[in-house]
């Protein structure tokens, strides 16, 4: 219902915004040249135009727009698909959309394949004359056995019987197809299969596990047909399997061929029992020879026009079904772009865009439910709250050497067995965060976690990297000692250190965000550097002059003269390390929102894919968005000075 | 004694590509306390290394300098310095640029505050002092240059070109503001210029330098700044004595210009 209302907001915003840019462009100004810039100025009809554009075409080739509209029509489409399925062996038989009769191209097939052997031996040297005439002799007689299967008088009456059986099967079928009432359900059935129906659910629901409460797969096409024009499809496609089921193992041999085969057969076994292990090139030859005879044994070859009712038949019950479809071909061709409701075997799917692409609608209830902390993904909310006790957090952030370096022993359990708490155990109490204090709110989650590793990364980064990066900038000594170290870290990328750092450091945190330590490092020290050698010697002079002292220098103007370029610095080191990070959880994890789209990818849940790609688009926007906020409020004198 | 006193003032440069440049070569001068000095010359004549010699960024070779019989051995607060293009520290609002030198020092803030206040009123920048100097001209810029120097009560003001990168108008103004200040306090300056006009107005004594080897080429004693106190700047230019010595210098300079590309073509 919603997609339909959107569909048309959206439409009716592309068509008026069109008409408005219209009236827009013929009311201007005559004298507005082209080339002059201020003709792409404003225009936010534009934007609502493009903007709804990129919607639609979302809404159209993920067949969300058919979801809408005709919410049965997947169904229904998946019992045609099933119809296809089993109408394409007998189909393939005849001319109707091949080339040629099966029989035809199979027997075109053999009589190569059985020149290229006989052209073979003939020029091989490796066989004496006498063994070449065998092999000739057996190709040849090979050779006879295909027209004891298209010799019309040779057809045998109870093959020609079953032929005419499958025939009138046919024929039953289609006629009672185009019955209104077919395939003359009973009540019974008919609740039965309601059942069978609301049980499975519609196109594209989301299941919940009810262990876990965790996402489930998703089922693409509902399978058991829900209408009654998809019952009769479903139900001639389980005919149809049958009587094809029955033509297939039919056998045009009769006794003539039965005996040739059976005489070629013994013959060349006799040949290669005699055989010396030496003969072995002869042998092999004769066992393609085999090979051959009993490909065409197996292949369905009739006489030329045995068929001809049975191809009628079928062309009649193709045409039958597609009449059938009706105004469900149009919504296939028009409403299913790029690809269609394929069923094969048990299952129907998504065969095209609408597959790799996710609706809008699924993608949003499922992001909606993936958002709520019971839901999750992988029992791990994206973002959400815990409550925390402080002792917790306290013992986290202090070392536990803290106690230990205390003076004074730890204490020791009297006789009685008592134990006397003393200064130091206190302190180791509490840096253990073996207490009990008030709870507070700590965020954890896919979401919580990817931030925390960049943010810390990158904290370290700075850290390390600026005052590191200023004093390569100012001192000889340190910029000829680190830069050998940085320069041969720095140009690798980053995830080539992964592998090497998850395997020593765990797939946990501390692997990340060491990754992203160095990844923001060298950004750091190379923008703290290029900052602290770009301060104007004038201003250190000045500085002197006004008596401050080498530490004052260094903190009032040398950093503060390099703060624009470590901001820059900072910026890319963002978006380094969150595309490093992305990649690393890929490579080993257990959260995090590149882990989650890790995990998404190997179960196909293509809406979970997207919607984590929207979140690291949004999340990098806000990296982005918020530090050119700080950017412009910390140094607003940055290309003015 | 609070002169400035150089004798024998050598400095013998070496470039990257080992040839050796002699920017100053015995140098002999004593400045009194209170006298402004301007010194010219062309270009590559060693002014600016002077300067920096005098405000102790660099060393000399050989010879001393001494202040108040000290000998200078590195930068010190007795000797502001004023830069040609105001190296003021942009992250820095007018008033914390002032107060700079007396922050390093960590004075009392409300002292230091009404010192700021009275020198911006000195300076001309009264009810500025909360704007970012990026935001500032160029002659504001050097107004705003002059107060941080001065606010720390140095015994000697180095100024290097500081008038050079202002338009004819404010550089005016500015000469003016030059002589005020010099006048009111009664420091001894040594201002380094390109332009005679400029040198022959506010020099109470002035040295033309000639280059390769730099060294006092002529030394005067001149009326017009003294003149400038009390009268318009504009009179003084037309004086007839300052058109002679103006005409004098500038063909001291072209030939020694001509000279220098004399011997490099």
């Amino acid at each position: 219902m919603l997609t339909q209302i959107i569909t048309f907001l959206i439409f009716f915003s592309v068509v008026g915004c069109i008409l408005y840019g219209r009236r827009l462009i013929r009311t201007e100004k005559v004298d507005a040249v082209f080339g002059n810039p201020e003709r792409a100025l404003g225009g936010t009809h534009w934007v609502i135009v493009g903007s709804s554009f990129l919607l639609l075409i979302w809404l159209y080739y993920s067949w969300d727009i058919a979801k809408g509209f005709y919410p049965k029509s997947a169904n229904e489409l998946c019992q045609v698909g099933k119809v296809n399925d089993s109408l394409l062996g007998l189909k393939y038989q005849f001319p109707i959309e091949e080339r040629e009769f099966k029989s035809t191209s199979q027997i075109k097939k053999e009589n190569k394949n059985l020149e290229k052997l006989s052209i073979e031996i003939k020029n091989s040297t490796e066989l004496d004359n006498e063994q070449k005439n065998i092999l000739v002799s057996f190709i040849d007689k090979t050779n006879q056995l295909i027209p004891l299967l298209t010799n019309e008088d040779l057809l045998e009456n109870e093959t020609r019987q079953k032929i005419e059986d499958i025939t009138g099967k046919i024929n039953l079928l289609t006629e009672n197809f185009q019955k209104p009432d077919y395939p003359f359900e009973s009540e019974q059935e008919l609740n039965d299969r309601l059942k069978a129906v609301s049980e499975e659910g519609g196109w594209g629901i989301t299941k919940i596990d009810a262990g876990s409460g965790s996402i489930e797969n998703t089922l693409e096409v509902p399978l058991v047909p829900a209408t009654n024009r998809g019952l009769k499809f479903h139900t001639a496609a389980q005919e149809l399997n049958l009587i094809s089921d029955e033509f297939f193992k039919l056998r045009n041999h009769n006794p003539e061929f039965k005996n040739k085969i059976k005489e070629i057969k013994d013959e060349i076994k006799v040949y290669r029992n005699d055989l010396s292990g030496s003969e072995e090139i002869a042998s092999n030859y004769a066992k393609n020879i085999v090979k051959i005879a009993r490909r065409i044994e197996f292949a369905s070859i009739y006489p030329p026009n045995a068929l001809d009712k049975m191809q009628n038949a079928i062309v009649k019950f193709d045409n039958a079904q597609i009449q059938a479809q009706g105004g469900l071909r149009f919504i296939d061709i028009f409403l299913f772009p790029a690809g269609t409701i394929v069923a094969s075997g048990p299952s129907c799917s998504e065969q095209g865009s609408g597959r790799w692409l996710p609706k809008p609608s699924d993608t949003f209830n499922k992001f909606i439910l993936m958002s709520k902390p019971s839901v999750g993904y992988k029992d791990i909310p994206l973002l959400w709250i815990k409550m925390v006790d402080v002792s917790n957090v306290v013992g986290f952030i202090l070392p536990d050497w803290i106690a230990d370096i205390l003076p004074g022993k730890y204490p020791v359990h009297t006789k009685d067995g008592i134990v006397k708490q003393n200064f130091k155990g206190v302190v180791l109490k509490v840096v253990t965060g073996d207490f009990k204090l008030l709870k507070v709110p700590v965020p954890y989650g896919h979401i919580w976690d990817s931030f925390m590793r960049v943010f810390l990364g990158l904290v370290f980064g700075i850290i390390i990297g600026v005052p590191l990066g200023l004093f390569m900038g100012l001192n000889r000594f340190a910029k000829g000692f680190f830069d050998p170290l940085i320069e041969l870290y720095r140009p690798v990328p980053p995830l080539a250190w992964a592998p090497l750092i998850i395997s020593v450091l765990g797939i946990d945190n501390t692997g990340k965000v060491f990754l992203l330590f160095m990844v923001s490092l060298s950004i750091m020290i190379i923008s703290a550097r290029a900052g602290a050698s770009g301060t104007q010697l004038s201003k250190i002079h000045a500085a002197h002059s006004l008596g401050a002292s080498k530490k004052q220098i260094l903190r009032y103007v040398i950093f503060p003269n390099s703060l624009p370029e470590i901001l820059t610095g900072i910026r890319v080191a963002v978006g380094m390390c969150w595309g490093t990070l992305v990649a690393a959880e890929f490579l080993a994890g257990t959260t995090g929102i590149g882990f989650v789209e890790n995990v998404a990818k190997k179960y196909f849940q293509y809406e979970v894919i997207w919607i984590t790609i929207f979140i690291m688009g949004m999340l990098g926007l806000l990296f982005d968005v918020t530090l050119r906020k700080i950017i412009d409020k910390t140094i607003p004198w940055r290309g003015k000075g | 004694m609070s002169d400035l006193i150089s004798q024998n003032l050598n400095m013998i440069f070496k470039t990257p590509k080992g040839e050796t440049v002699h920017a100053l070569k015995d140098l002999n001068f004593t400045l009194k306390k209170g006298e402004l000095l301007t010194v010219l010359g062309p270009s590559g004549c060693g002014k600016t290394t002077l300067l920096n010699i005098t405000a102790g960024f660099i060393r000399p070779t050989s010879g001393t300098i001494t202040l108040n019989d000290k000998e200078i051995d590195g930068p010190g607060v007795e000797r502001g310095m004023v830069f040609q293009q105001g190296a003021l520290f942009e992250w820095l609002t007018v008033s914390e640029n002032v107060n700079f030198g007396l922050r390093m020092k960590n004075n009392d803030p409300i002292e230091t505050e009404k010192k700021v206040d009275e020198w911006l009123e000195i300076v001309g920048l009264k009810g500025f002092g909360n704007t970012p100097t990026y935001q500032l001209s160029g002659g504001m810029q050097q107004r705003v240059a002059l107060a941080r120097c001065l606010i720390n009560d140095p015994d000697l003001i180095l100024m290097d070109e500081p008038l050079g990168a202002l338009d004819a108008l404010t550089r005016e103004k500015m000469q003016s503001l030059v002589l005020k200040i010099w006048k009111e306090t009664g420091k001894t300056i040594i201002l380094i210029t390109h332009s005679v006009e400029e040198a022959l107005l506010l020099g109470e004594r002035l040295y033309v330098m000639a280059p390769r080897p730099g060294r006092i080429h002529k030394e005067y004693n001149l009326p017009f700044a003294s003149m400038g106190l009390k009268q318009d700047l504009r009179e003084i230019k037309k004086d007839k004595d300052f058109s002679a010595k103006r005409e004098e210098i500038l063909e001291m300079i072209w030939n020694m210009e001509e000279e220098i590309m004399g011997k490099e073509i």
